[in-house]
């Protein structure tokens, strides 16, 4: 017989003050008017792979329940097309809020190991910081190697049709003032961005 | 006398997305605009910078608008469409958060930059229809694309969340670009439905469904190729077609930039436009081919 | 009792207590005992309900036995209680306007936290009454004669129902329509809900005896185009557009119709939505009121098309077999110009109704591409027996829906369309899937986002369709689209949404689209209100006075509003509104006459300079120019006393009763010298 589960939630499965804190991004202070209508999971083309629905994660957001979202599939799966933001009736920035969640996931190291999505976004994160430029075929083999390199060698035909075809630079692209552009990041991280911001903004991530 | 305009091309234009910058940039010399590349840009962030931290993502995309309002030119032209979201929503983001403005600029100081906040991004697309207007791209043609069977494919962030100058479930401008120069443009519900993104290379089940539905839709709606704005979506329609085909069976259909198909119309060659550099080759229908010859 | 010179002015102090309400948070005795050595005050008294009887009675009782000529009540706001008080020194002998009331609850106790600083402004907001009133003038209020006519505009059922009301009760009323015929949205609707009565069944009765009701003029195809004038006394201008048929003789057999030289229908028929045809003479739709047939200029093959704007101009082109056909009677008459007519009333109701959300305004659900997507009002045509395909629901292609999905709230809780909640869709939308069901026998679903049942016998309605089997889901309809994706979706519009109960994404094909639009202001809603002297809210409808109690006044008074002009209303309530406008006019009209307040503003002729800049910044148009003498004169019947004129007139020759200099320097005055 297959394993019974029990899913009530208590007050504890609860992390209260997630919800406000997510909310207090600008354009996010509208997920206090969601009235649960399902319009942004029935445009969603991607809700279909979805754990929780996007009007779930909304719901669950709202309602303080950071482990269940952090660890959903959900914020991995958006695409960012927007659909939903563009259609939701109360007009809450549907797309943006999936952002917090993804950044407090990676903040927090909440996804599991070799998940190619925060992967990628950490080397691309990481290349756009050092070189200025993002050069995608060498953004792709990186991701590749952390992550699942048999897939990597599983994309030899791509890479060699790209090659082939000129789109496949052999040299990582940078902009002439990298010190400058370093030296604003830096700028960035030393400052008190709390007090300045009110909270809005997650302190840096020191992933170099 | 030629309208110049600070072209922001983005990472994607110098690598995978060649030939949308090698059909642009003649198109648009066509039709007296010169697009002057911003000096030193970098990159805009895209979605991915955006998950990981947005006030640096902001920052990022300041110093290019910073570099434009420096540039001394009225506009910013951005053709890939992730570049035109994250550069409009860094300007939006600046304009409703006073805060996240003095934290932009007192990093971009760093470089002797400074960014007002009014610097106006716009697509190609609506360059084309709305500042140049369609009576002068008519007039450049020289050899209308008649019979071409196009369905004109629009992504989505083009038209989400800012929509500046088209509809964002049914837009038209492309449409209306196509015919003008010649094409047939074939009814096509999914004009903005996601192509997938960078799913297709991280999650390739959801992503590669994302692309197929359009690839099979567009087939079925009787087209000879897809007409696309975005340097990822030609990526994704036009990329995959074995992984594709052994999942769901073959949808092969050429996607191209509208840029290219204008470049055909207005008498230039198809290398010359980076029609090679497709995997699913473009195929004119024979009457054309017989003019071109 | 006047006083012989200012010396003699004695003043009666009260504050009231106002149970724990200002003595929570203002020392009350405090305040008394402050304000008994204050110049010319005689008494000062706490009390703990002033406006009671008890309280009402000592000041009365004050008034005779100290001989005081004046009062002044420190308790709420003058919007509460000035009448009761004004009405207790007036039977105590007093004239009321030298009575003031200082409002230390609303503006004081209410609003502040520290009891010492609320007494101390309390003293200070005393002081200056105190001052002011000794200042005070006798004044008398005007009474202004209303006209018993009616002019009720708009013929929909709330019209219609306040016209009957006020006719069967004796009075003589004018109702205009714009459209050909009375009957308005109503007599579009196939059945009404709950009790799905025959909405045609149960109007045209009532539209036939207003046409034949001895005390209704009926102005059918006709607008107002001026008002002028003041409660009571209105002028209004209504222009009668040309049906190119002289009302009179028409008998309405419409041999006209069936021999016109368009042998088949041609044209859209306004009243079936667009889905039938008419011919260039019609009639709206078989019961219309009058039974009078109209010309359509536009299409008429004896008109010349002018340009926009222009009068049309006969052609003479057409054979006019409609002309042979109406024989005797005469009836047709090319030349018909429009003519304007002018009426003479005491009061106005204002019953112009809705108009339904464009649904092409949201491209996702297709109206318009897509020929098998509807609206609702569509819908109601096509099952209505009279409608262009005789009941018979068959679509645009020639097709018979096997099913059919409703989607709930198109342009309704929407911030990119329209905030509200259109009130009536959920019922109606259940309505039309009833209809829907027993002609066409399809599978019916119904996407809602919360059902709104809140009348009586709509809950027991919902009830009985869940039982007839149509599908309810809760999910707000994200797109309709003709992709097909799933085996059995191709050829058909497919559905995409979240059942959020079930908790799944679902793409349900469907053959027909039904989209259950909202209602919205009439499009000239804001110029309707301008001729009106009205207030629209934020959302375009007209404003009443009081959300809770007076739903049917404005802020005009003698101007009424009734129906869904006023916001998202069924029928019963609508009906329910007329009544109680009609309701308002009579109390009106049989007390034969309004007092009007005496705060008006009055011109001192004398320092008048003739510049004219007061005329045009009056917002009730009550100041008028006397060219001969070159001065302005203000209307007291229109002037409200709101004193824009009295702070602009730049050679100060402009002064207000109950607001004179004097009054206002010395009540500044009075507070400024309080520390």
């Amino acid at each position: 017989m297959a394993e019974l589960q029990r899913t009530i939630k208590y007050e504890a499965d609860r992390v209260p003050g997630f919800g406000r804190e997510v909310m207090s991004v600008p354009g996010c202070e509208q997920l206090q008017s969601c009235i649960q209508c399902g319009t942004c999971s029935g445009v969603c083309p991607l809700s279909i792979y979805m754990d929780y629905t996007p009007r779930q994660v909304m719901e669950l957001t709202r309602s303080d329940f950071k482990n269940e979202v952090l660890k959903s599939h959900t914020i991995w799966l958006c695409a960012s097309c927007y659909s939903c933001t563009v259609e939701c009736p109360k007009q809450i920035r549907i797309t943006d809020i999936m952002y917090e969640l993804k950044q407090r996931a990676i903040h927090e190291g909440v996804y599991p190991k070799k998940f190619p999505i925060p992967t990628l976004a950490k080397e691309f994160y990481k290349m756009a910081h050092t070189q200025g430029r993002v050069t995608e075929n060498f953004l792709a083999a990186f991701m590749f190697m952390k992550t699942n390199l048999m897939a990597a060698l599983g994309m030899w035909k791509l890479g060699l049709g790209l090659f082939q075809r000129g789109r496949f630079p052999l040299k990582i692209e940078s902009i002439q003032r990298k010190d400058e552009l370093a030296r604003m990041m830096e700028v960035v991280d030393n400052m008190d961005i709390d007090k300045l911001t009110n909270g809005h903004a997650k302190p840096a991530q020191p992933t170099h | 006398m030629a309208v110049t305009y600070s072209y922001y091309p983005g990472c994607s234009l110098k690598g995978t997305g060649r030939a949308y910058e090698e059909s642009l940039l003649p198109v648009m010399r066509a039709l007296d605009i010169e697009l002057v590349e911003l000096d030193d840009w970098n990159c805009c962030g895209a979605t991915a910078y955006m998950a990981v931290d947005e006030l640096k993502a902001c920052v990022m995309a300041s110093r290019n608008l910073a570099l434009a309002e420096k540039a001394g030119h009225r506009e910013v032209v951005a053709p890939c469409s992730a570049c035109y979201l994250v550069l409009n929503k860094t300007k939006h983001y600046i304009h409703e958060s006073p805060s996240v403005h003095q934290v932009v600029n007192t990093a971009l100081k760093q470089g002797n930059l400074a960014y007002s906040g009014n610097t106006p991004v716009r697509h190609p697309l609506d360059i084309l229809v709305h500042t140049v207007g369609l009576d002068a791209v008519k007039k450049r043609v020289t050899t209308p694309l008649k019979g071409l069977k196009v369905a004109p494919y629009y992504g989505c962030q083009i038209v989400r969340p800012y929509s500046t100058f088209d509809d964002q479930y049914n837009p038209t401008t492309m449409d209306r670009l196509l015919e003008a120069i010649g094409c047939t443009v074939v009814p096509f519900p999914l004009k903005t439905r996601c192509c997938g993104g960078s799913l297709t290379g991280t999650l390739p089940e959801p992503g590669l469904l994302c692309s197929q539905i359009i690839l099979k839709e567009a087939l079925k709606r009787g087209a000879d190729c897809i007409a696309t704005v975005c340097p990822l979506c030609q990526f994704n329609l036009d990329g995959y077609h074995d992984k594709i085909a052994a999942k769901w069976g073959a949808s092969r259909i050429p996607t191209v930039f509208f840029t290219q198909l204008m470049g055909l119309a207005f008498g230039l060659g198809e290398r010359e436009l980076g029609l090679h550099r497709g995997f699913i080759p473009l195929q004119l229908p024979a009457t054309l081919r017989a003019a071109a010859a | 009792m006047e006083p012989k010179n200012n010396n003699d002015v004695r003043i009666g102090f009260y504050v009231c207590h106002c149970g724990h309400n200002i003595a929570a948070m203002v020392d009350c005795p405090e305040v008394a005992r402050f304000a008994q050595q204050l110049p010319n005050v005689v008494l000062s008294r706490d009390y703990k309900y002033m406006c009671s009887d008890p309280g009402q009675e000592l000041v009365q009782k004050d008034i005779q036995e100290f001989r005081l000529n004046r009062v002044v009540v420190a308790s709420c706001s003058p919007l509460l209680h000035e009448h009761t008080f004004r009405g207790a020194c007036e039977a105590a002998g007093l004239n009321p306007f030298y009575f003031q009331m200082v409002n230390i609850r609303e503006h004081n106790s209410w609003v502040h936290t520290d009891r010492a600083e609320a007494t101390e402004k309390a003293k200070a907001l005393v002081q200056g009454a105190i001052e002011r009133v000794a200042r005070h003038k006798k004044l008398e209020q005007k009474k202004v004669p209303i006209h018993p006519d009616v002019l009720v505009v708009g013929g929909g059922i709330a019209g219609i129902h306040a016209a009957m009301t006020l006719a069967n009760a004796g009075k003589k009323v004018y109702l205009v329509e714009r459209e050909p015929s009375i009957g308005g949205h109503m007599a579009k609707f196939d059945k009404t809900f709950p009790t799905l009565d025959c909405a045609a069944c149960i109007l045209t009765p009532k539209m036939s005896e207003v046409g034949s009701h001895p005390n209704i003029t009926l102005l059918s195809y006709s607008e107002v185009t001026k008002m002028e004038g003041y409660v009571g006394n209105y002028t209004v201008t209504v222009k009668r557009k040309p049906r190119y048929i002289i009302e009179d003789l028409c008998t309405g057999c419409q041999d006209c119709i069936t021999n016109c030289v368009f042998k088949e229908p041609k044209f859209p028929d306004e009243f079936n939505e667009g889905l039938g045809k008419r011919r260039p003479v019609y009639i709206p739709f078989p019961q219309a009121t009058p039974q009078v047939v109209l010309i359509d200029p536009e299409v008429c093959l004896n008109f010349k098309r002018g340009k926009p704007g222009q009068e049309p101009v006969v052609s003479d082109r057409c054979k006019k077999t409609c002309v042979e056909a109406c024989g005797e009677k005469k009836a047709i008459d090319f030349t018909q110009k429009e003519t304007f007519e002018t009426l003479k009333v005491g009061t106005i109701i204002v019953a112009t109704g809705f108009k339904t959300f464009d649904a092409e305004r949201i491209p996702q659900y297709g109206y318009g591409r897509y020929p098998g997507v509807y609206t609702a009002l569509e819908i109601e045509r096509l099952v209505n027996a009279s409608g262009p395909t005789g009941g018979h629901v068959v679509m645009r292609d020639g097709r018979e829906p096997k099913s059919i999905g409703i989607i709930h709230c198109v342009g309704s809780r929407d911030k990119k369309t329209n905030r509200w909640c259109s009130r009536v869709c959920c019922m109606y939308s259940m309505k039309l899937a009833h209809l829907l069901k027993e002609h066409t026998g399809a599978e019916i679903y119904n996407f809602y986002i919360d059902m709104r049942t809140p009348g009586k016998g709509y809950e027991e309605f919902y009830d009985k369709l869940l039982e007839e089997g149509v599908h309810f889901i809760r999910g707000r309809v994200g797109e309709v689209t003709d992709w097909a994706y799933a085996p059995g979706e191709d050829g058909k519009l497919v559905i995409r949404v979240e059942d959020t109960l079930a908790g799944y994404v679902r793409r349900i094909p469907v053959d027909m689209v039904v989209l259950s639009t909202g209602l919205e202001p009439q499009a000239d809603a804001q110029e309707v209100r301008r001729l009106f002297n009205m207030s629209c809210g934020s959302e375009g409808f007209f404003l009443e006075r009081h959300p809770k109690l007076a739903p049917v006044n404005t802020f005009n008074d003698g101007i009424y509003i009734a129906g869904a002009c006023q916001g998202p209303r069924d029928i019963p309530d609508t009906v329910a509104q007329a009544g109680a406008a009609a309701a308002e006019a009579m109390a009106l009209i049989d007390k034969g006459y309004i007092e009007q307040e005496p705060n008006t503003a009055y011109v001192l002729a004398e320092e008048c300079c003739g510049c004219k800049s007061c005329l045009p910044l009056c917002p009730y148009t009550a100041i008028t120019f006397d060219e001969s003498s070159g001065k302005a004169t203000i209307n007291e019947a229109l002037c409200k006393g709101c004193g824009t004129c009295v702070a602009s007139c730049p050679s100060g020759s402009i002064v207000q009763n109950l607001f004179d200099d004097e009054e206002i320097f010395s009540e500044i005055h009075g507070v400024l010298a309080y520390d």
